[in-house]
């Protein structure tokens, strides 16, 4: 398999975004003053990561910053995010996004399989992603009776249905997300792989929140 | 592809005259052996032998070469000679009208590259010459319409509607042994080898337009070009269910993922869902893969998931309803007027719910009417009966034993087995009547199957499971590819 490169989140996410995947609103940034006018037309709470394709781990980098409401701390996250880089980042900037919040984290992805080609994945997602295992694939292209059929066979079903006083996730407008990844695969010869990790729930409806494009 | 049209196949497994080239007069030899199976089971064609020194076989006048044979006689050429004399003997046996031919010579792709060069080069004269090439290194082909047994191992199975094919010889051998303990028959089953021009996907596509064949049962290992299969299995799934056992599911091999999409896209995930998402049933073992494709065979597709449990006994209904809420089928809630009706048939003490426990009440002659009613409901998608045999097991012991005679034993004895084979009679009538599954279970037909209950299932064409949960597992398998068929309009 040729060499393959990741986009940066910004590009990930504005790649998903085309094809359909619904993701939090966000802006990207050079310094923190514009960084707190960002925070302000996304709307509060905010999250600010430092952004760069050379960056696919942030979290164990801790350069997330999460739930920041008001704009002093938006200046000061970005502040200190910025210093954080270092030089074999290459150009970093600043992504704010608004904070979606929900308790259930979902994961959904594209996958080239050397036999069968693109997958499209779901599951259950979160830290716990890989412990669990809780996934399935299709390969891609597929139908909305096929993407359906990958939520029925979750082992984890109590996990779509009302949890701790939020909605039953809309089942419909996962299996859009799923189909919007088949059609960025047929789109999208050079995607080798998409990562939507989490995929969180807020008022049941899926929102990308971290994505990761690898492409050839 | 000429050489992979349907009268190809038609020549690979109804061949109306059939050569072993390479035959031989040693018993221990595979050249000796796939002649006597031919001839030991009666093939309806024409049996036709080469061997280099001549001689006679088996009764078979043994020819010093193919092109001894007259032509136009044979269809199908069985190759048990060395890798050396292969290519020419296709030549000349393409000259006779031969248009198949299954070679079992093993040395080819499999024992590296210079087996794999003469491999291909077999491939580009099978395909030059126009003959089907089956294998090689494959353990050969069995055909119940056209009674042949052209295999290096035995056993023949009863004739029936199940099609195999397998990467594996021995796993052909397996089903083939099954077939024979069940009672439920096969079609046609090929062992693959190499696969070096047909493969498992080919057979199955076969036999999806085969007119002896209901179902197709395979065993797959590596898969070569995973597109072409999934696009095969979908369209051969389409006419006919299949069942797939996949050897090396949990096999490594993968590059390391940096994203968590790619390190939880294990082999085993993609193929279950690239099986799901073809209608191609996924068994995980061999006994299961062969229990789903039998039901299949012989009971009709449910059209919806509830299932009525009827048994004899507490323990046996309290695991199957444990088994089915385990399962993607439901434990079916019994209606009022269901429950109703059984009530008036039953003794009070009966469990008034499902599992449908008769407490024991067989000796009222329960059974046939609460079967019937079950049939009859439309709530009940399906049924599973445990408890056959249980009375003609305690006539067995009174037939054997020292007090079978002088004690008046002989009506009871009588009555026992009448009922159970008659239960298994009625479990069938309710079947062909309601269009439902109507699955009779019993361990009785592992551990003693010329029990009447079991018999008796069998003798009615049916499957008699050896435990609860692999009727459940079975069911399972007919429900999930109904709901996939009723999902697509196709049912």
């Amino acid at each position: 398999m040729a060499a393959t490169h990741t986009l940066s989140e910004a590009d990930s996410a504005q790649l998903v975004a085309r094809h359909g995947v619904p993701t939090a609103e966000s802006r990207r940034v050079r310094t923190p003053d514009d960084a707190v006018v960002a925070s302000g037309e996304v709307g509060y709470p905010v999250v600010v990561k430092l952004n760069s394709p050379h960056l696919a781990h942030k979290t164990e980098r801790d350069l997330v910053r999460l739930g920041l409401a008001d704009a002093g701390a938006v200046h000061a996250a970005a502040v200190a995010l910025l210093d954080a880089a270092q030089p074999d980042d290459g150009d970093v900037d600043l992504l704010v996004a608004h904070m979606v919040s929900g308790a259930r984290e979902l994961v959904a992805g594209l996958h080239t399989d050397p036999q069968f080609g693109r997958c499209v994945m779901v599951g259950v997602g979160g830290v716990l992603t890989v412990a669990l295992g809780d996934v399935v694939f299709r390969l891609a292209p597929l139908d909305a009776t096929d993407a359906a059929e990958m939520l029925d066979e979750l082992r984890c079903q109590e996990l779509l249905g009302p949890v701790r006083g939020e909605p039953a996730v809309d089942r419909a407008a996962l299996v859009d997300v799923l189909l919007a990844l088949s059609r960025l695969a047929d789109a999208e010869p050079n995607v080798v792989s998409v990562d939507i990790n989490p995929l969180v729930v807020e008022d049941g409806a899926p929102i990308a929140v971290d994505a990761l494009v690898e492409t050839t | 592809m000429s050489a992979r049209d349907a009268s190809a196949f038609a020549a690979l497994f109804d061949p109306g005259g059939v050569i072993v080239a390479g035959a031989s007069s040693h018993p221990g030899k595979f050249g000796f052996v796939v002649l006597h199976n031919i001839l030991r089971h009666a093939y309806r064609g024409r049996v036709f032998a080469t061997n280099r020194e001549g001689g006679e076989i088996l009764g078979v006048t043994a020819h010093t070469g193919v092109d001894c044979i007259p032509d136009g006689v044979a269809d199908l050429v069985f190759v048990c000679t060395p890798i050396g004399a292969n290519a020419e003997l296709l030549r000349a046996c393409a000259r006779k009208g031969v248009r198949a031919a299954f070679v079992m010579t093993s040395g080819y792709a499999e024992t590296g590259d210079e087996g794999r060069r003469a491999e291909a080069e077999l491939a580009s004269v099978a395909e030059e010459v126009g003959i089907l090439l089956a294998g090689p290194n494959g353990q050969g082909i069995v055909s119940t319409p056209s009674s042949l047994c052209a295999q290096m191992v035995a056993p023949y199975p009863p004739p029936g509607r199940i099609g195999i094919a397998s990467q594996s010889g021995n796993i052909v051998s397996s089903f083939e042994n099954l077939a024979i303990r069940s009672g439920i028959g096969v079609s046609r089953a090929v062992s693959a080898g190499n696969a070096a021009v047909v493969g498992i996907a080919d057979y199955l596509e076969f036999f999806a337009a085969d007119p002896a064949t209901d179902v197709g049962l395979a065993y797959l290992e590596g898969v070569r070009d995973g597109r072409a299969l999934f696009e095969a299995l979908r369209r051969a799934a389409r006419e006919q269910p299949l069942v797939l056992v996949q050897g090396g599911a949990t096999a490594g091999g993968r590059r390391a993922a940096a994203s968590h999409t790619g390190a939880l896209a294990s082999n085993e995930r993609i193929f279950s869902g690239m099986c799901r998402q073809a209608g191609v049933n996924l068994a995980a073992t061999v006994e299961e893969a062969f229990d789903a494709a039998a039901t299949f065979a012989t009971q009709p597709l449910p059209r919806g998931p509830n299932v009525a449990v009827l048994t004899t006994a507490g323990g046996w209904g309290v695991l199957t309803a444990d088994s089915l809420v385990r399962s993607e089928l439901s434990l079916l809630t019994l209606p009022d007027d269901l429950r109703a009706a059984i009530d008036a048939l039953l003794p009070p003490r009966w469990s008034h719910g499902n599992p449908i426990d008769l407490a024991a009440s067989e000796s009222r002659d329960t059974i046939p009417d609460v079967l019937e009613l079950l049939g009859k409901h439309p709530a009940v998608h399906a049924v599973i009966f445990l408890g056959s045999g249980v009375q003609s097991n305690q006539a067995k012991l009174m037939r054997s034993g020292q007090f079978s005679s002088g004690h008046g034993l002989e009506r009871i004895i009588e009555f026992h087995e009448r009922q159970d084979a008659r239960y298994a009679q009625v479990a069938a009538a309710v079947s062909a009547a309601s269009g439902k599954p109507v699955l009779v279970a019993t361990e009785l037909a592992a551990t003693d199957p010329d029990n009447p209950g079991p018999r008796t299932v069998r003798d009615t064409g049916k499957l008699c499971y050896w435990s609860a949960s692999r009727a459940v597992t079975a069911l399972e398998h007919l429900w999930r590819r109904a709901r996939f068929l009723q999902r697509r309009g196709q049912l």
